[in-house]
């Protein structure tokens, strides 16, 4: 990973040396453990500051969005896809986007951790290959890297950038082929029993939205949640309301959503998000064999039509 | 007084009798402030709730009053809350935070019926912290892991057992009630300890800030500060100290309520205006304004920061914008009125 920070650090100084772009967007160290944060490059001694570790988690696309200057952009396999969506839906100029691919073998997932640790404070981590140390006051635990990746990293089936200018390093080996197993279980449920959950899990929802402000295809100026007339959904923390907000968002994102987790790893209360999102993901993939953010040559899924679309919903002739 | 640790389910189950009970209780992998159906529920040995406890002053979607129009007229009839609550296990930072909000909620302008009716017949019981997290920063704002403000009793861990600090006469009398035996010279001696041992590691120089935030309104440091924020209301919602909201009216043909929630300055609706004009029009303006709340205008009206320390923005934020970094880079920044 060191490496890759210096190859990251010298691509970045080089673009901004010769002034291909004007702008870096990368991660430095964060002030947490675990923690790297977005962070802005405008200057090549600056470069420095880049890093690339197991906790460059966010969907850095989101800062890509109607931007005047020329931008580099440190991108993962899936911040890739988003950069790819939102090019087709005219919201990046891909002549004012510079890619430093990043191949990404994934996230750990803080959670995953805080679990691990039963809720005592993480204040260091150090990586030995495949594992690492987990450390804070009197305690020490040592846990596979694959154990706490984040879920979408873990089915994660294009962690190589699909678009890029420069790749840094190595292409990784895409995990096993997706089967959506957490989707097929939970449509299995009967319909109270799916109730039942994602009821419980709205429950938890505290309506801050880091969710949809941390996904880069979440990008209207206003959102149906916000609007007050009409008032589409209730404003209160109704788990009802809730649930209702975030089916309104998944059914926006349907065909566009690259299911790159970045809602998930938003949400400050655990909510399971990833669930109602890859549900669509897979409707998709499994009714029109399409996956979003792949090339920039197809057409966006719903913005076609094909005579042999399934059309379940017709009267049959 | 003192309590052993191994009393206080039944102590809890007790006050249940008289009083709603809050505590913080686990859930998943966090602690929340819920209330207890049982004194066992309550987690003590925990670092902090994921949400502060202010929800239960002031809760984050609120039934102000319910109307409805009947043959004779339109009948509206306010909800207040007064039914007498203990709040058990609370940290200083955030009863500091309750002593804040009363300046907001109880002042020459206006007096708020539902907090301060809540505030009334609330008891807040403390918990010191004997081993604060790495990004508890109370002692930098005034505060501190044993401060007082904002309680009626304060418990200090001495291992087995919590000696009681009596802090208002309000704890006074729950401390009668429940019959707590008095504490030892030894029991004593060892929550003294307790006290000095504890150590805050964190800590944030607001030395010049607000001189600073007074002349720095229209700094380019604003432009880059805010850059990565995602605009969401995480720190909002996770902060003890703020108290914005908003008014909405949830009604079904001829019966409704009027509902106040949580709002965040975070939000671009937040400040737009009916004529659709927006004077707020960024993340930069609304960022600006989160800092210059805490570590201005509240000074300006009320002679203290409104930030307590607690942590729970530089843990809740998805984008790891750390308010310690932040003040630091306004502190070292050059500042003047006329850039």
């Amino acid at each position: 990973m060191q490496n890759i920070t210096n190859l990251v650090q010298d691509a970045a100084k080089k673009l901004l040396e010769d002034k291909t772009v004007d702008l870096v967007v990368g991660f430095s160290g964060g002030s947490l453990p675990l923690r790297s944060t977005p962070c802005f490059i405008r200057t090549p001694e600056d470069t420095a500051k880049l890093v690339w570790d197991l906790s460059c988690e966010n969907n850095l696309a989101n800062y890509l969005r109607k931007k005047n200057q020329k931008i580099g952009v440190v991108a993962k396999g899936c911040d890739t896809r988003s950069i790819v969506a939102l090019i087709k839906e005219n919201q990046i100029d891909r002549d004012k986007v510079y890619i430093i691919g990043v191949p990404c073998s994934g996230m750990v997932d803080r959670n995953k951790v805080e679990q691990l640790l039963e809720g005592k404070e993480l204040l260091e981590i150090t990586r030995d290959g495949d594992t690492l140390a987990l450390k804070g006051k009197g305690f020490s635990k040592t846990a596979g890297i694959s154990e706490l990746l984040h879920n979408s990293c873990r089915s994660c089936g294009h962690p190589n950038p699909v678009l890029f200018d420069q790749m840094i390093g190595e292409p990784v080996a895409a995990g096993e082929v997706d089967t959506f197993a957490d989707i097929t279980e939970m449509e299995a449920k009967a319909a109270a029993d799916r109730r039942a959950f994602f009821t419980d899990q709205f429950s938890k929802c505290i309506r801050c939205y880091a969710c949809r402000n941390a996904c880069p295809m979440c990008y209207c100026e206003e959102c149906f949640v916000d609007c007050s007339t009409p008032e589409w959904i209730g404003k209160t923390i109704d788990p009802q309301d809730s649930m209702l907000f975030q089916i309104g968002r998944v059914f926006h994102l349907a065909g566009r959503c690259v299911d790159c987790g970045a809602c998930e790893r938003a949400c400050p209360m655990g909510i399971n998000l990833t669930l109602l999102n890859r549900k669509l993901v897979k409707d998709v993939k499994d009714l029109f064999g399409a996956e979003a953010g792949l090339s920039l040559d197809d057409k966006a899924v719903l913005d076609t039509f094909a005579p042999d679309d399934p059309q379940p919903f017709l009267v049959k002739e | 007084m003192i309590i052993s640790k191994k009393d206080i389910p039944a102590f809890l189950d007790g006050l249940m009798a008289e009083y709603r009970v809050f505590a913080p209780v686990k859930t998943g992998t966090y602690t929340m402030f819920q209330q207890l159906k049982a004194g066992a529920e309550a987690v003590l040995d925990y670092s902090n709730t994921k949400i502060p406890p202010k929800g239960i002053l002031f809760p984050q979607s609120e039934k102000l009053f319910t109307y409805s129009l009947t043959g004779e007229g339109a009948k509206v009839e306010e909800v207040i809350d007064a039914a007498q609550s203990v709040v058990f296990g609370i940290r200083p930072c955030d009863a500091r935070s309750i002593a804040l909000l009363d300046n907001v909620f109880n002042n020459d302008k206006y007096q708020d019926p539902y907090y301060l009716t809540r505030r009334a017949n609330t008891v807040l019981v403390g918990v010191g912290c004997n081993d604060p997290c790495s990004t508890c920063f109370c002692a930098s704002v005034g505060s501190g892991p044993f401060d007082t403000a904002g309680l009626d009793l304060l418990l200090v861990d001495t291992g087995e057992a919590y000696v009681v600090e009596t802090v208002s006469e309000k704890g006074r009398e729950l401390a009668a009630k429940a019959g707590l035996t008095a504490a030892g010279d030894a029991a004593q001696a060892a929550a003294a300890r307790v006290k000095e041992e504890a150590a805050v590691t964190s800590a944030v120089s607001t030395d010049g800030l607000k001189a600073k935030l007074d002349v720095n309104f229209y700094d380019g440091i604003w432009d880059l500060i805010h850059e990565k924020c995602l605009g969401c209301g995480a720190c909002t919602y996770s902060c003890p100290t703020c108290h914005c909201f908003d008014i909405v009216d949830d009604a079904t043909g001829t019966d409704g309520c009027r509902i106040r929630n949580w709002d965040s300055c975070m939000f671009p609706l937040f400040t737009m205006h009916g004529s659709g004009h927006n004077p707020r029009t960024s993340g930069k303006e609304r960022y600006r304004n989160r800092v210059m709340h805490k570590f201005k205008y509240f000074v300006d009206n009320f002679e203290a920061v409104a930030c307590v320390g607690c942590g729970r923005c530089i843990n809740n934020c998805p984008v790891n914008l750390d308010i310690r970094e932040v003040l630091a880079d306004i502190r070292g920044s050059e500042a003047r009125l006329d850039k």
